[in-house]
């Protein structure tokens, strides 16, 4: 199962890498928010999938699924949502004022 | 068992005052006196971490009450202390800067809370001892960057501000990568215990290969070699925010891979610091190359922030104790004088409306102290005795060649001869020659600017001169670099 999870890993930064390379500011938001998510799925996958019950609900359970793993994912999604909300107004805010979305005429000193 | 709750109050005490001042966002009186009082608290606080540090080693605080390595530990060690020493006076100076200099519209569009945030950040990096936790307080002093940059909502600054954040974002990816590849393989976040467990099982070939991605993460943060974005972000935003910008993000950076290969990843040198040592030397070429390039003033001073980052590893790749004291004492000064020259920088350019050095001309008789301060400025980045900048050259080039790195010593010679060429083109273009500016035709006045940029330079020469008081302790940081068991047992029990 963490082979497979693996995998999905990998081709989801497959994806979101080819989306980052592309020009439009769009695409590039999502590739980068798809790359967190594989990240996200990385650290899941890190800790073991379920291994056994949920942890602090009681002692007589022979194992444990790690929850450190699911702490991190839970903060690392809320700095992401904040940062791609952050990142979704200012790629607003510069296709306002540039008129294009198409990072290939953001280059050199044009535009000022 | 050395607990200190000392160690949050440089971190609670901006989060907090920031999120107060968040409510009065138009009390604009209020919002100085509180942030100055705040950013003031923390020098205070920082000193007085610094004397129990030297008084009875390294202080740690267990958050919560959970014990180490369950819980997540702040760790105060002599270096971490100078760094926020350093900190808190720059961003002090910094704050003084923007007091008459950040505008009406920034100041009511939170800059100061922003600014706070900021330096959250930066002190929670230096105190945490706790990997995931370190890369939480990355993220909010990067929020807290990625708004700053973009105040004032400028075409350029829009441009630059999102390549940064982009870069930034998928920095911060790999970093949770390496995060996951270190909790899978060692079971544990705590830097103290990572340590132990790498140190148990060994150094093997994945690990060192974790480590190099940490290296990748950690050297984009922090301008090594993959400086691509750094000259274009930071010559765009207001002056105030690109010096703290220059004097810290990068720092932030360089902590991190100071911490992460001298606690954790130090079993491999010949791989690990050989790469880093490549990556300095290919740094300090291509940051002096720009510096030597370039006529224009931010991007002088910009490729001069990245030279000195590859100059700060030098120290960090020999693993001597002068190398390592080298690298501390000169990163502490490349933090003061970073803020100075930008400073100074955004001074001329506001005084004279342009950053091309072909316009400008003969500065001094209109302006001697700003003048005279940039040649201080200038010859201590070069290092020149007694200034700041000598003590950090001299120890650690003695310690690349101590450990036989002639190679990286002479690149780090070669680097001051381009740092020196390039301020000293800056400083003849910029304050001698003709005089083709008046008194009435400067573009801004010049009120109030003067104060911090003096203070920054007292506290430079005050570093310089008074190297002896200081050595005690960046000679104990550097002890503390090396040996790691010190810091282990600081947390452990």
């Amino acid at each position: 199962m963490e082979t497979l999870i693996v995998i999905l890993v990998g081709i989801l930064v497959s994806i979101g890498t080819y989306l980052i390379l592309s020009k439009q500011l769009l695409r590039i938001v999502l590739g980068a928010s798809i790359v967190s998510h594989a990240v996200n799925l990385l650290i899941m996958t890190s800790g073991g999938l379920k291994k056994g019950s949920a942890p602090l609900l009681g002692e007589k359970m022979a194992g444990f699924t790690d929850a450190i793993p699911q702490a991190l994912i839970l903060t690392a999604i809320v700095i992401n949502f904040a940062v791609t909300a952050l990142v979704l107004v200012l790629c607003y805010r510069a296709y306002q004022n540039f008129g294009t979305d198409d990072m290939e005429q953001l280059r050199g000193n044009e535009n000022e | 068992m050395r607990m200190n709750n000392w160690l949050i109050a440089p971190v609670i005490i901006p989060l907090l005052t920031g999120m107060l001042l968040i409510i009065f966002q138009k009390n604009i009186k209020l919002q100085r006196t509180l942030s100055f009082l705040a950013l003031l608290a923390v020098g205070v606080i920082s000193v007085l971490l610094m004397v129990q540090i030297k008084g009875s080693g390294i202080q740690t605080l267990q958050l919560g009450g959970w014990e180490a390595p369950y819980g997540i530990s702040f760790v105060g060690d002599m270096f971490s202390a100078l760094l926020l020493l350093a900190t808190s006076i720059v961003s002090v100076c910094c704050l003084i800067y923007a007091f008459p200099s950040i505008g009406r519209k920034q100041e009511k569009l939170y800059f100061y809370p922003l600014y706070l945030f900021l330096i959250t950040g930066v002190n929670g990096s230096f105190l945490t001892g706790d990997l995931f936790n370190l890369y939480v307080f990355f993220e909010v002093f990067l929020v807290a960057s990625y708004v700053l940059i973009t105040l004032g909502g400028t075409r350029r600054q829009l441009r630059e501000s999102l390549k940064y954040i982009f870069t930034n974002v998928i920095a911060s990816a790999f970093f949770l990568m390496g995060v996951a590849y270190l909790y899978s393989i060692t079971g544990t976040l705590n830097l103290a215990d990572l340590s132990l467990r790498v140190a148990e099982a060994g150094q093997d070939g994945l690990i060192t290969t974790v480590a190099l991605l940490f290296l990748i993460v950690f050297a984009l943060k922090a301008g090594l070699l993959l400086f691509f974005w750094l000259p274009g972000s930071y010559s765009v935003p207001p002056t105030a925010i690109a010096a703290i910008f220059a004097a810290l993000l990068t720092k932030v950076g360089i902590y991190a891979i100071f911490r992460m290969f001298t606690l954790i990843f130090y079993h491999e040198p010949q791989i690990t610091h050989l790469w880093i040592g490549l990556l300095a030397a290919a740094t300090m070429i291509l940051g002096g190359l720009g510096a030597v390039g370039f006529g224009d003033i931010q991007k002088i001073l910009t490729y001069n922030v990245v030279i000195s980052v590859g100059f700060i590893m030098l120290g960090l790749v020999s693993s001597t104790p002068e190398g390592l004291a080298g690298s501390i004492y000169y990163l502490l000064h490349d933090i003061l004088i970073k803020a100075l020259i930008f400073l100074i920088g955004g001074t001329v350019i506001h005084l004279t409306g342009t950053s091309r050095l072909k316009d400008i001309s003969g500065l001094i008789r209109l302006r001697p102290a700003l003048g005279w301060m940039f040649l201080i400025a200038a010859l201590s980045m070069v290092g020149i005795p007694p200034l700041s900048g000598f003590l950090g050259k001299v120890f650690t080039i003695q310690g690349t060649f101590e450990a036989g790195d002639y190679g990286f010593g002479a690149i780090g010679l070669v680097a001051s001869l381009f740092i020196l060429f390039s301020m000293i083109k800056l400083f003849m273009n910029v304050f001698w020659g003709e005089t083709v500016l008046c008194e009435d035709e400067e573009k801004g006045s010049m009120k109030g600017l003067l104060l911090p940029i003096a203070l920054l330079t007292f506290a430079s020469l005050a570093l310089g001169i008074g190297a002896e008081g200081i050595a005690p302790y960046v000679a104990q940081a550097a002890e503390e670099l090396l040996d790691p068991n010190l810091y282990i047992q600081a947390v452990m029990d």
